[in-house]
């Protein structure tokens, strides 16, 4: 109150209007609350009249700080669980098994002596789009002769490896990562041999599935 | 905490906080303001998780919020929470304000503080009216169409200001664009600074206290703004917050089907606060319409803001003060005879409540269809914006040529022609190549002549139908 009665009593207006008017006096409740609560603490006013002990009007303070303060964290926390499960919604979500994509007749591929690329499409969800995007593939003569697919997806750090038909050799054009033909690691930082993919051949056609791999292990896992 | 405090003075500053005296003890009337800050908290919070998954632009908006509605864990409930927070903003905003000018509080040296409040009532305005457009649904986008029309009533800047609001005379992806960022940037940056200057101003003059306490000079026991306020301020809080996340979690908030111009038959309502205004328009036509959409608000908007500076008086008892407390009493009475008219209107109108009938149940069908991805890079015009340059030159030949003519812009096929999408990587380069200089002969026949171009053109001639992909 300090702060108020400084205010200027040379206002005429409010002076008289002060004078105009008895206090009137304030509803039971609130009255008799404020004779309790009022002017037990802070620092610019004086303790006036309160009826409480100072010691136990500050434990009764006290005790109303951790309530309020616990109180509000336990709404917050529940308001936050919501919150939390909306921003980590695209961690929840199982990727879809990825469908079998047509790399063409099996004749048209040749007799494979140097690994043959494709482009492919492969349709994924991208949050709220589909998205058609391009992925190389390698199709090269497996070790039971058959047609198998590699993905051009460097283990090591990502980048797209290409095939160097005068060295017969993969190589990556980051690291200097080097694989043979067959996708096996020559040298350089990758940790694996190249990955192959999950390939079939239906009614004269090579179908393979895209995938990608964990990047930087030791041994091919699919990434979820 | 005295090593803390030591370093901040948190201490001091929590005691300026809690020991605000009140003149006359703690209310459950006075806690809307507080109020009013809570309901922000919540609707700056979940508006910023929303803005995770939202795109503002006309041709994604509508599947993203979709996508939150319809997909993301919790989505619904946000967005619902997010929708109802604004009613209820609206709603404690006009008990807040309708009480300081019903108990006199705006009195004693307070008209800055009036004014700052009026400031933040127009900037809430404005937030409901540009977060109605963000879905970007029919109700949405005609809502808006007739908001922005009502501000081009204004005599001599209205079409300036029309066009500048929706960035162009047309609705279209600038206008939600601007919207967005009026609603996530603009008008929440005045926000925080017109909240700051409100609360220290409310502080500097103090709180007024009850109808019979004096303005400037409290005479009444006062009461410290802790314990009992703050609890009463955030019991109301919590009740009110956690109304408004039963009723998101009981009756999600729908979302009508993407905003469609062309349609003619929609019939825009705004959200229910607006509708009283809505009504309002209504019974003002041609050359008066400008009084009824211009000059009457306006002169409204003007008593509010001149009356602290016009009733100087000190006296703050309701039934002291017959004429402000009649004429607020009219207003409001009006305000919900209007927005009474309109509800019966459209629901005693049988064709009127046809046509929303029909609205609700085409919202309500959307509502329950399952959510479909919008296909990228999958389309052919999206494929020829990524072609590579001899692709790009090659499709020069192609039209050069006029193999548009029969087989299509896009190599999409005519009635005349098959398609050649996927054509290329299914006959292999070498039987493409044949087939461009000795075609079959059913294509002959049909009208196919042999490719005749130079050798480079006809390499990008191939790029291009290699890059046509089923």
């Amino acid at each position: 109150m300090a702060r108020k009665s400084k205010e200027e009593v040379t206002d005429n207006r409010s002076s008289n209007e002060i004078q105009q008017r008895a206090p009137i006096p304030t509803n039971g409740r609130s009255a008799h609350d404020a004779s309790h609560l009022e002017m037990t603490s802070g620092h610019e006013h004086t303790a006036a009249g309160g009826t409480l002990g100072a010691a136990e009007s500050v434990a009764r303070r006290r005790f109303l700080g951790w309530f309020l303060g616990i109180g509000t964290v336990g709404v917050a926390g529940a308001l936050s669980v919501p919150l939390f499960r909306f921003a980590i919604d695209p961690l929840l979500r199982v990727s879809q098994e990825t469908e079998w994509t047509d790399l063409g007749s099996v004749d048209d591929l040749g007799d494979l002596s140097t690994p043959q690329k494709k482009t492919i499409s492969i349709t994924q969800l991208d949050g709220w789009r589909k998205v058609n995007s391009e992925k190389v593939v390698y199709v090269i003569k497996g070790a039971d002769g058959q047609p198998a697919v590699l993905t051009a997806v460097c283990p090591h750090l990502g980048c797209s490896v290409k095939y160097v038909d005068d060295d017969h050799q993969f190589k990556c054009p980051c690291h200097g990562g080097k694989f043979a033909a067959t996708g096996k690691l020559i040298s350089g930082p990758p940790p694996r041999d190249m990955d192959s993919l999950e390939s079939k051949i239906e009614e004269g056609h090579l179908k393979v599935r895209y995938q990608s791999f964990r990047n930087l292990v030791k041994t091919k896992e699919v990434m979820a | 905490m005295r090593w803390l405090d030591e370093r901040t003075g948190i201490f001091h500053l929590a005691d300026e906080a809690l020991n605000e005296p009140i003149p006359g003890g703690a209310r459950w009337s006075y806690v809307f303001g507080s109020g009013l800050l809570y309901i922000l908290l919540s609707q700056i919070v979940t508006g910023v998780f929303l803005a995770m998954y939202y795109v503002a632009s006309a041709d994604h908006a509508h599947t993203t919020i979709e996508y939150i509605t319809k997909v993301v864990t919790a989505g619904s409930f946000l967005r619902s929470l997010h929708s109802y927070g604004s009613s209820a903003m609206v709603v404690t905003l006009l008990v807040h304000m309708g009480q300081t000018y019903f108990f006199g509080s705006y009195k004693g040296r307070r008209e800055i503080l009036w004014l700052s409040g009026l400031g933040l009532f127009g900037l809430v305005i404005l937030m409901a009216f540009t977060g109605y457009l963000l879905p970007w649904d029919q109700k949405a986008y005609f809502a808006t169409a007739v908001g922005t029309n009502i501000a081009g009533e204004v005599p001599l800047v209205g079409n300036w200001i029309k066009e500048l609001l929706r960035g162009g005379t047309e609705m279209g992806t600038l206008t939600l664009s601007r919207f967005f960022v009026a609603h996530v940037f603009l008008i929440p940056s005045c926000i925080f600074l017109f909240v700051g200057l409100h609360v220290y101003l409310f502080r500097k003059a103090g709180s007024a206290g009850p109808v019979s306490e004096h303005p400037i000079m409290p005479q009444q026991k006062a009461e410290q703004f802790y314990p009992k306020q703050v609890l009463m301020d955030i019991a109301f809080a919590t009740v009110l917050i956690g109304t408004l996340g039963l009723l998101a979690y009981l009756y999600p908030v729908g979302l009508g089907p993407k905003a469609n111009p062309a349609d003619t038959s929609f019939l825009p309502r705004p959200e229910w606060y607006y509708l009283p205004m809505f009504q309002w328009l209504k019974y003002w036509s041609g050359a008066y319409s400008v009084i009824g959409i211009v000059v009457i608000p306006g002169i409204i908007a003007l008593i509010l803001v001149v009356l602290p500076f016009l009733d100087r008086r000190l006296e703050r008892r309701p039934w002291k003060r017959p004429v402000a407390s009649f004429s607020f009493a009219i207003v409001f009475c009006a305000l919900l005879f209007l927005g009474w008219q309109s509800n019966y209107q459209d629901t005693n109108d049988p064709s009127v409540a046809k046509q929303i009938t029909k609205q609700d149940s085409l919202a309500n069908a959307f509502m329950t269809s399952p959510f479909v991805p919008e296909v990228v890079g999958g389309s052919t015009a999206n494929a020829a914006a990524a072609l590579s340059p001899a692709a790009k030159a090659g499709k020069g030949v192609f039209l050069d040529n006029s193999c548009d003519q029969c087989h299509g812009e896009n190599g999409e096929g005519t009635d005349k022609a098959p398609a050649l999408l996927g054509a290329a990587d299914k006959l292999g380069p070498d039987t493409l190549v044949d087939r461009l200089l000795h075609p079959t002969k059913k294509a002959s026949d049909a009208g196919m002549d042999p490719v005749d171009v130079s050798d480079s053109e006809f390499h990008e001639l191939v790029a291009f139908l290699q890059s046509l992909k089923k």
